[in-house]
């Protein structure tokens, strides 16, 4: 058939790309944290639904407090664990608007359980991405509520045990699952390519659902690695949630 | 190799996520560091069938993905030269 | 001219603000100061805006800065211990720049304290309350008329100068009934608001943060907080003298202590004693020019309020050590009568040697 000729892009097809609501810089984050991942998976849906010009996200007080630098659409940063509130705030005065808060687990599971489970109690309409990576990260690493058990953290030093009063993995999706007022949960986990596929799935259609005006609010729960406080590679992080974390959180679509 | 990737290696943190998940272990991490200090991923000269796996898991968003169309309408086209329909199988 | 209608001050003040255009009220129950929540649960529906009873104070701000962040006029109402919950909500707002409005319905306190009035949170609304060098304009209405008329006072200021606005009223002068008309409308156009978060159609786009990570940042934010507030305190600041030009005692008091003390120089004046008042409505800015100017004659000022002492420290502060300053304070719910206030003068002259 001939020698073969280098192709060079130009000639071939684009299979993927960034999407421009993904801002073109680097990030704060370690290398192989899962904040990235799912920044890039909410831009791309944000992209493909077409409602970048209407969307308001509100970030957390945690790791990804300045995800304002790197999602593009209009953005708040609020005080810790009170996105619904904020939310609400917001949704109701603009019913139009396409909100959504992106919250860690100590911002939505410590501090801030009044107000997603009052959010979601009122049904308000709009969307919750909650990454959960069972530890607080941007402190330096201390016990979340949804440390696993036996896991060692800067506040666990000799691993969470529920006998000295360091209490249980919290299982926030469960717990809004069972409110009235929730339309979908549904929990993910980037622990590899499939997960990651099905974690832009469960982003796009809890936005969807938004879009559609849905009566109530839609949250998805993302397994996500921080390989720097689980003190592993970050391929080792993605192994450890297949292995271990879907234990204490099943994979699983709870509602919706 | 119907598939081609592009890495920034100046934005790669090194993570080693692309190098684990290549079905053709066509990237590796380089042997110097980027200004970062970081020791970037790079493609080597192995398969590539454009499959994305390695962009799609890339947590800085850095690696574009390109694959020949016309290459894989030929290899399809002739089931009865390669075995059962495959992307990729024989380079041309 | 509008009727004359019969309210208490709660829902006077509410009525005042769906007026003046209040697009989100926020509110959670505690007396008393109930009968705000309640009116607006109705009323706001009825205009098509927007009502929620949030789970807690802390929820409240922090839907208020949600709706204020998208350009609304938001406004949330509570009593002390509420507001002590709205503390970081406030601060936020502060380092963010939003407009808001907050009425607290004073009671007694510290902790769960009690229900009755008080002015026990002088301190808290004009020194910040929260964390952060920053300030809030705080009106103190002394009627239900005042307070109706400082409703659309507080949103146009809120939206001019990107501020928090504290209405500082306490138990009394919510629940009394007095006849009230709603005539003053919004006196300024809101400015535009291209900072608002709107969604990003034909625009780049907007971030509405109190964060300042980068060398020198906040710092800079903080000096034109500042520069801001000096902007108000040259322009803002409002008060009422009465019979103060001759007077040897000069009462300072505001809210309904300022009514009660007013009753007392009437009075005073009748036995001969020449009392005044000084009632400042903005209690931040205060008015401490006008009373450094009435410490240019030697007379006594007798602070009156109901708590330990907050105000007289800004009394003492304008008058610089030139003349005396007293103090009436009645904390943890007490009410001072006018006899009591009364007496007080007579003894500050007795004290002061004045014939």
């Amino acid at each position: 058939m001939g020698a073969r000729r280098r192709k060079s892009e130009r000639d071939m097809n684009t299979v993927f790309q960034r999407t421009p609501v993904l801002k073109d810089c680097p990030t704060h984050y370690c290398p192989g944290c899962g904040h990235g991942i799912a920044h890039r998976l909410l831009a791309e849906v944000i992209d493909e639904l077409d409602i970048q010009d209407r969307t308001i996200g509100i970030a957390p007080v945690g790791c990804a407090v300045l995800a304002y630098n790197y999602l593009d659409v209009d953005m708040v940063e609020v005080a810790h664990g009170r996105a619904p509130a904020v939310a609400t705030g917001m949704k109701r005065t603009n019913p139009d608007k396409i909100i959504f808060s992106y919250q860690g687990d100590g911002d939505l599971a410590a501090i801030g359980t009044a107000e997603i489970i009052h959010a979601a109690h009122r049904a308000e309409r709009i969307t919750v991405i909650f990454i959960n990576n069972a530890v607080f990260g941007m402190t330096g690493g201390q016990m979340a509520p949804t440390t696993m058990l036996g896991q060692v953290t800067a506040t666990t030093p000799h691993g969470r045990n529920p006998s000295n009063g360091q209490g249980y993995p919290l299982q926030i999706s469960e717990i809004l699952a069972l409110l009235p007022g929730t339309v979908y949960v549904e929990r993910c986990a980037l622990s590899g390519v499939p997960g990651i596929k099905h974690t832009k799935a469960a982003m796009k259609h809890a936005f969807q659902l938004q879009i559609d005006n849905a009566p109530g609010l839609s949250f998805v729960e993302v397994l996500s690695p921080c390989p720097t406080y689980w003190r592993m590679s970050p391929a080792k992080a993605m192994k450890w949630i297949e292995d271990q974390m879907c234990k204490a959180f099943p994979i699983a679509r709870l509602k919706g | 190799m119907a598939g081609k990737i592009v890495i920034d290696t100046e934005r790669c943190k090194g993570c080693g996520l692309c190098v684990v998940v290549c079905p053709r272990k066509s990237i590796v991490i380089s042997k110097e560091s980027n200004k970062n200090g970081y020791f970037p991923a790079q493609k080597t000269d192995g398969d590539c069938t454009g499959c994305a796996q390695c962009a799609i898991i890339c947590p800085e968003g850095i690696i574009q993905v390109y694959r020949d169309q016309m290459e894989r309408i030929r290899i399809v086209a002739a089931p009865e030269k390669h075995g059962a329909p495959r992307l990729i199988e024989e380079k041309a | 001219m509008s009727e004359r209608i019969l309210m208490c001050g709660n829902e006077a003040l509410a009525e005042a603000a769906i007026i003046a255009g209040c697009d989100a009220y926020f509110g959670y129950p505690i007396t008393p100061q109930n009968e705000i929540t309640a009116y607006m649960s109705e009323r706001m529906p009825q205009e098509g805006r927007v009502f929620v009873q949030s789970e807690s104070e802390l929820a409240a701000i922090n839907m208020v800065f949600g709706a204020a962040a998208t350009g609304k006029r938001a406004m949330t109402s509570s009593s002390s211990p509420g507001i002590s919950l709205m503390q970081e909500g406030i601060s936020y707002l502060a380092g963010a720049e939003l407009p808001a409005v907050v009425v607290n319905v004073m009671r007694g306190g510290p902790g769960l304290g009690n229900i009755a009035p008080s002015q026990g949170d002088y301190f808290q609304a004009t020194r910040g309350g929260g964390h952060g060098d920053y300030r809030t304009i705080v009106l103190g209405p002394a009627s239900v008329q005042e307070l109706a008329d400082c409703m659309p006072l507080a949103f146009d200021l809120a939206d001019q100068y990107r501020i928090t606005v504290i209405v500082l009223a306490d138990g009394i002068l919510g629940q009394m009934m007095e006849p009230v008309t709603f005539d003053a409308k919004p006196g300024r156009n809101p400015p535009p608001k291209p900072w608002a978060l709107t969604g990003m159609k034909d625009r780049p786009q907007n971030i509405v943060r109190s964060l300042w990570l980068a060398d020198g940042a906040l710092e800079e934010l903080n000096n034109r907080l500042m520069a801001k507030y000096q902007q108000i305190q040259n322009n803002e600041v409002r008060c009422e003298q009465y019979r103060v030009e001759d007077a040897e005692v000069v009462i300072v008091a505001y809210g309904i202590v300022a009514r009660i003390a007013r009753a007392a120089v009437d009075q005073a004046r009748e036995e001969g004693i020449r009392a005044g008042m000084i009632r400042p409505i903005t209690l931040w800015p205060f008015p401490s020019e006008q009373i450094s100017r009435a410490a240019d004659t030697f007379r006594i000022f007798l602070a009156v309020e109901m708590s330990c002492g907050q105000m007289v420290e800004d009394v003492r502060l304008a008058v610089a050590g030139r003349c005396p300053v007293l103090l009436h304070g009645r904390p943890g719910g007490g009410v001072p009568t006018a006899d009591e206030v009364l007496d007080k003068i007579r003894q500050s002259t007795i004290r002061a040697g004045a014939a």
